[in-house]
């Protein structure tokens, strides 16, 4: 700062510039926050309004103009009716698996599959890459009419096997793992080696635990993803108690349009789980943003 | 290979440099542990591929075959059950591009991307840089701006559906006070588009805003500074230092985005079923109406058209490793 002051009589330009900024801080912290509110509103409205309407009854939603919040009493009873219409307790159920299924299937087929690429002696390396490289490149909705016939083929649809198979691996994870193991030191390793650790147990019992920030990473972005999954489970099942809560919900809103509150009731019981992941487990969701460079 | 019997740390000796000067240097196989005795460097190829088999194995099933017999359905026929009745060669290829009603998908496609990926990059890099300001509250800000991230394509395109409700949503509600008639969002033609592209546009400025400000926290902060000292502030800085140096991940945003909204589908199901008058019937969408909408089954040209989809999405992919590539270069 005070260089500043002391160089401001040789460059004359130099003079205006601080002299503007000094007095134009508090105004633009004003205006600031004005267009941050702002986009704040428009932003969260559908949130808020969610979440409101949730809890809104049909004579708030279905008037116009519709209510911004429940001026005639909050009706809780929204999110049993909601449970009530579609089996949303067995979707419940179906999502909460087919998630498990997926998330862990790709923390193990990419903790091997990365352990290999960094530790191991891999011949044809440069090949491999490029085949786990090339899975990230082909986007599923142009290869899901073989797969669809394929799960239907091997008669499981409405399963939670025909739910969770095709993504039992990923590129992606396996490069997310790639990049933390590459990190990993190296007398450590061969500290374990001498002490006779195998691949397994080094992978399993030092390896792992010492890369959990990874992992986590990887296991929130799986998790996410796969919750959030619709084109898929549309297709792979049929009865309404095998659907996930994504596909419930869907045709909650086209089966009851003249209960908003309680579609949106259901809306909230779906996006409950991930509200929570990128609440708390945003830090870790930012280290695998990169790693999806390639999509 | 061949000598088995030799099993000393000559032969480790041989194997360890040839790792270490492949053609992945960012690799560290080939460490100098002289410890393995060498019988175990001899079977680790072997033992190294069944590390990767698991994964191989899902890929190959679930993404290489489907990608071969994509390929092949694309240049069958169909019967009425959904069944290849026989080689027509390009036939498919031939008629979607002769096909007025493709045509018109291609161009929802492109105009949906468009409206998509611009905007929602725009908005999160005024969000993101905003957020860069030392004021009170920035950390409820980031948590609150970041919360769109969690929803789904179903959860968001949902509640878009009850905001544009023409009979009793809120987006009429608002135009109401100002004096403005009903709108019809999602059943006007020359509207839906708009109207699914904002829900979309929604959906991805929390993704936009998280790689935009994990950009932003990863600026050097020394250029940031020397830029201060030469008097460059406020907007100036913004123009003339940050941009410039977030240009990686804006262009980052720009290819990602690109191929999320040609991938777009939940929002298109649930909102307008890609109607009115096809107005919003995109690649994907159009596919799905061809093979699996009232059991059309018609899996030979819904192919022809996800085989469109892929190579689309693979000239992306090279335009984006091209271009990272001088980047990196340049740097």
């Amino acid at each position: 700062m005070t260089s500043v002051t002391t160089k401001e009589p040789v460059a004359t330009p130099g003079k205006a510039a601080p002299k503007k900024a000094r007095p134009g801080r508090r105004p633009s912290n004003i205006g600031t926050y004005l267009i941050l509110g702002v986009l704040f509103l428009i932003v969260l409205f559908p949130v808020y309004y969610g979440l409101v309407g949730s809890l809104m009854g049909e004579r708030d939603t279905n008037s116009f103009p519709p209510a911004l919040y429940p001026e005639n009493g909050v009706h809780p009873e929204n999110y049993s009716k909601a449970l009530d219409i579609i089996p949303l307790g067995d979707q419940y159920l179906t999502s909460v698996l087919q998630t498990l299924g997926i998330t862990l299937g790709q923390m193990i087929t990419s903790a091997l599959a990365a352990y290999a690429f960094v530790f191991l002696n891999l011949r044809w390396r440069g090949f491999w890459f490029a085949v786990f490289l090339s899975t990230m490149m082909i986007p599923f909705e142009s290869i899901i009419i073989p797969n669809y016939l394929l799960i239907s083929q091997w008669g499981l649809k409405d399963t939670i096997a025909g739910l969770t198979l095709p993504f039992l691996a990923t590129g992606f994870g396996t490069f997310l793992l790639r990049q933390s193991f590459l990190s990993f030191p190296m007398e450590l390793r061969d500290a374990a080696r001498v002490d006779g650790a195998g691949h397994v147990r080094f992978l399993f019992s030092i390896l792992l635990p010492l890369s959990r920030p990874s992992l986590a990473a990887l296991g929130i972005w799986s998790a996410l993803s796969a919750w959030n999954m619709y084109f898929w489970p549309l297709l792979a099942t049929e009865a309404p108690e095998n659907q996930t809560i994504q596909i419930g919900i869907s045709q909650l809103q086209s089966s009851d349009s003249d209960s908003p509150g309680m579609v949106l009731a259901g809306v909230m019981l779906a996006l409950f789980p991930t509200l929570l992941l990128v609440i708390f487990g945003q830090r870790f969701i930012v280290r695998g943003l990169t790693t999806g460079a390639v999509k | 290979m061949d000598e088995v019997t030799d099993v000393t740390t000559t032969s480790g000796e041989k194997v360890l440099p040839e790792h270490g000067s492949g053609e992945d240097p960012g690799e560290r196989s080939g460490t100098p542990s002289p410890t393995p005795a060498g019988r175990e460097a001899r079977r680790e190829p072997f033992v190294a591929v069944l590390y990767l088999l698991p994964a191989l194995v899902v890929f190959g099933v679930f993404i290489f075959w489907p990608l071969v017999k994509s390929i092949l359905l694309s240049v069958q026929g169909t019967d009425i059950l959904g069944n290849p009745s026989g080689f027509v060669g390009l036939v498919n290829y031939t008629r979607l591009f002769s096909d007025p009603d493709f045509l018109q998908v291609l161009w929802v496609t492109f105009a949906f991307t468009i409206l998509t990926v611009i905007p929602s990059i725009a908005i999160a890099l005024l969000i993101a840089l905003l957020l860069q300001s030392r004021i009170k509250g920035v950390r409820f800000f980031r948590t609150a701006f970041a919360l769109p991230f969690a929803f789904s394509v179903a959860t968001a395109s949902v509640i878009f559906g009850v905001l544009f409700n023409p009979a009793s949503g809120v987006l009429n509600g608002i135009l109401n006070t100002f004096g403005i008639d009903k709108v019809q969002w999602l059943t006007n033609p020359d509207l839906a588009l708009w109207s699914v592209s904002g829900a979309t546009v929604w959906m991805q400025i929390g993704y936009n805003l998280l790689v935009l400000s994990a950009g932003l926290g990863a600026l050097p902060e020394d250029v940031l500074e020397a830029a201060r000292l030469d008097g460059a502030s406020g907007l100036r800085l913004q123009r003339s230092i940050v941009m410039p140096l977030l240009t990686p991940q804006l262009f980052f945003l720009v290819v990602v985005g690109t191929i999320h909204s040609l991938q777009s589908f939940g929002q298109i199901k649930i909102l307008t079923v890609g109607g009115p008058e096809d107005r919003t019937t995109t690649l994907v969408y159009s596919i799905y109406e061809q093979a699996f909408a009232n059991n059309n089954s018609n899996y030979g040209y819904a192919s022809a058209q996800a085989m469109v989809l892929l190579v689309i999405v693979l000239i992306i992919t090279a335009l984006q490793f091209g271009v990272l590539e001088r980047r990196v270069f340049y740097r």
